[in-house]
């Protein structure tokens, strides 16, 4: 199959990024002890690879456009794996009766480090299918959505700091605020075209946080604020151990919670005006559809997701500052979405699992997280658009039997 | 006064800076509409290579003028090829994706290429050599302008009316016009799109490169996270003057400038990046077609 012109075309590619990475992968200086490090072995790794890459990277796109023209020839598609499992009822509840005993008998036999970091993956799993809300199915690209985040976990911090307020009470305040906060921003730019969104969203995640790290007297600047009280339970005092086990449970319980809503909701009258929304705005508005209300509704129910993860997670590491709701952190979420496949639970769910888990337990990579979350985000929107688990539409089909 | 004065040419200088980032900015979204996230990286590129090659020649015991003409060279060099390589990855199979797509692949690259300068360079800040010389003339204003901000000056002033030639008078320029106006027809005329879009990218790279080795060596530290924060910035700017024209990127990137330097210089220097990124959600909400741009009504 690998002909001469492909060699000759991946050796030209491998010799481009050997010239284009030279720089910056082969010399080091240290300007300070004018020290000049050559590092030539990672010349050799870079040609190699690429050498490699590039006819991966080929074969893909081949496959991919042949993907396209069997769509346009008209032939059936045939359903997904995950769709097919979905259909199953032989498969899935056996999957799904596996998956809850885990859960439940997770934290005693793992250690508490391990649930602390299963905790982590769950809310990220929730703050996933929050955005998933705005992004997947609104089709609203929100790059601030930490944001929101930093409101929740700021506005349980805060209020407990100042009222002593219990967790309980102000978890569905920090959920408030933070919708308040999707429609106050919502309000002015949902009128924005799609590009445009993203950058105001960003510059207002940006802005919140360098108001949370210079407004000193109101949110104690750069350091924080430390010894927020753990969620409490009718009273009851826990021992470190058993409250890391009670807000594994707690978010457990979240994300049932969440998974519940966003089905419901993809499936209601407002998801169904998302989703259509998201793909044609304007033959929407013509079937009488509220653009505005409709883009603010998902603004404000993404934001509350994200108000309550922050809450959670401000009690979860009785500590918060603003260097918890970086850019970086919108960037992650979002990468979880697009993995998982824009619009699908499932693959939310898969996507947070995949890219929390992994780089804690593969400790040697972790260097490399940011740089592969940048790559996978680029891969998937060349190769899989939608995703590792591709959102299954409702479909509707006409039986032939009735007219017999 | 002197303050004034001082602020003035302060944001003066920021805005050009701005401006010839925006410019890499507006000239790919006036030809693929699409907003290159990527572009403030590969500005930080080029003040990396730049960086790089100026120690490199250091060492060899170049003198400061030939190290910042070589220097220079690289980075543009360097930023092109990266601008010319992340448009073969990242957009060009996405070419009639959704518009989601493209975007979201930008910003993944973004994020790629600040790791890889992280991984394969340092976290650090890198102290970066002054390469501009200071001027014995430029002594009794320099308590107003400084040499470097002379020269920042100049060299953007150049680069602007090389480029307003380039687009206007070049055939490659007239290409690049057409396919802005309407990509399928330019196509039928007999206009190599793909080429054209490569050209843009490059064009739109060098300015940003040289953007890239004038602040940096203005203000002497770079690390890796430098184009984030200054591709916003560039962003806003462009959005500002009316995204996709060219004299409205660089009116933008003065105004931006000038509202910066004012603002921290009158009111408070911990929230600069709060005015720049305020004043973007106020222009897009009041004038979402900028300054110099006109408003189009979407036909179905």
């Amino acid at each position: 199959m690998i002909t001469f012109s492909e060699i000759k075309k991946s050796l030209a590619v491998s010799l481009w990024f050997v010239f284009l990475t030279f720089p910056i992968m082969v010399i080091r200086v240290n300007t300070i002890e004018n020290l000049i490090v050559w590092r030539w072995k990672n010349m050799a790794f870079i040609g190699i690879g690429s050498f490699f890459l590039s006819f991966v990277w080929r074969y893909f796109l081949k496959r991919k456009d042949a993907g396209r023209k069997t769509d346009e020839s008209g032939e059936a598609e045939k359903p997904s794996l995950a769709g097919r499992i979905m259909e199953e009822p032989k498969i899935y509840r056996p999957m799904l009766t596996a998956i809850a005993v885990f859960a439940l008998v997770f934290p005693f036999i793992f250690s508490s480090y391990q649930v602390n970091i299963m905790t982590t993956a769950l809310m990220y799993v929730m703050l996933g299918l929050g955005l998933n809300i705005v992004v997947g199915l609104a089709g609203l690209l929100d790059l601030g959505y930490v944001a929101f985040y930093a409101v929740g976990a700021y506005s349980y911090a805060l209020l407990n700091y100042h009222f002593h307020l219990g967790f309980w009470t102000l978890l569905p305040v920090s959920a408030m605020l933070a919708a308040t906060f999707g429609v106050l921003l919502g309000f002015p730019v949902l009128r924005l075209r799609g590009d445009y969104l993203a950058i105001v969203t960003l510059g207002f995640g940006e802005i919140i946080r360098l108001i949370l790290e210079n407004y000193n007297e109101f949110s104690f600047g750069p350091s924080g604020i430390a010894n927020i009280p753990r969620p409490g339970f009718f009273g009851i005092k826990f021992s470190l151990e058993g409250a890391i086990t009670y807000v594994y449970f707690l978010m457990i319980g979240m994300t049932l919670f969440t998974i519940f809503v966003v089905n419901r909701l993809q499936n209601s009258r407002i998801g169904r005006a998302w989703i259509a929304l998201r793909e044609d705005e304007i033959a929407c508005q013509a079937m009488g559809i509220d653009k505005t209300k409709t883009k603010l509704t998902a603004f404000a129910l993404g934001a509350t997701w994200a108000g309550m993860a922050g809450a959670i997670f401000a009690a979860k590491t009785t500590f918060v500052n603003p260097a918890s709701f970086t850019f970086l952190e919108s960037a992650m979420i979002l990468s979880i979405v697009v993995l998982g496949g824009m619009g699908s639970i499932l693959g939310v769910i898969l996507g947070a699992m995949l890219l929390i888990l992994l780089p804690e337990y593969l400790r040697a990579f972790s260097d490399y997280r940011m740089l592969l979350f940048g790559a996978i985000m680029v891969v998937m929107m060349v190769f899989r658009p939608q995703g590792l688990v591709s959102n299954v539409r409702r479909t509707y089909q006409f039986k032939q039997d009735f007219q017999d | 006064m002197d303050y004034f004065l001082e602020l003035f040419f302060g944001g003066l200088t920021r805005g050009s800076i701005y401006a010839l980032i925006a410019l890499g900015y507006t000239m790919v979204y006036g030809i693929i509409e699409l907003i290159n996230f990527a572009h403030g990286e590969i500005y930080m590129i080029g003040a990396f290579s730049a960086l790089i090659a100026a120690s490199v020649l250091t060492m060899l015991g170049l003198n400061q003028i030939a190290i910042l003409v070589i220097a220079s060279v690289v980075a543009v060099i360097y930023s092109s090829a990266y601008g010319f390589t992340v448009e073969k990855i990242a957009y060009k199979p996405l070419r009639h994706a959704p518009r989601l797509s493209p975007l979201i692949s930008a910003i993944g690259m973004s994020i790629f290429l600040q790791n890889y300068v992280l991984l394969a360079q340092t976290s650090d800040f890198l102290p970066f050599p002054a390469l501009i010389p200071e001027f014995a003339f430029m002594e009794p204003y320099s308590h107003i302008i400084s040499s470097a901000e002379v020269v920042i000056l100049m060299t953007t002033a150049f680069v602007m009316v090389l480029l307003t030639l380039l687009i206007k008078f070049t055939k490659i320029g007239k290409a690049m016009r057409a396919t802005a106006q309407d990509r399928d027809m330019a196509m039928l005329v007999g206009v190599n799109v793909n080429r054209v879009i490569s050209v843009t990218f490059i064009i739109g790279s060098s300015l940003a490169a040289i953007g890239g080795v004038l602040i940096a060596s203005h203000i002497g530290m770079i690390n890796f996270y430098i184009g984030f924060i200054a591709g916003i910035k560039a962003f806003t700017a462009a959005v500002l003057g009316g995204i996709g024209s060219i004299p409205g990127a660089v009116l933008g990137a003065f105004v931006l400038g000038w509202t910066e330097s004012f603002a921290t210089g009158y009111v408070s220097s911990d929230y600069e990046d709060v005015f720049a990124f305020t004043l973007l959600v106020f222009i897009l909400i009041f004038r979402p077609a900028g300054i110099l741009g006109r408003s189009t009504t979407q036909k179905v």
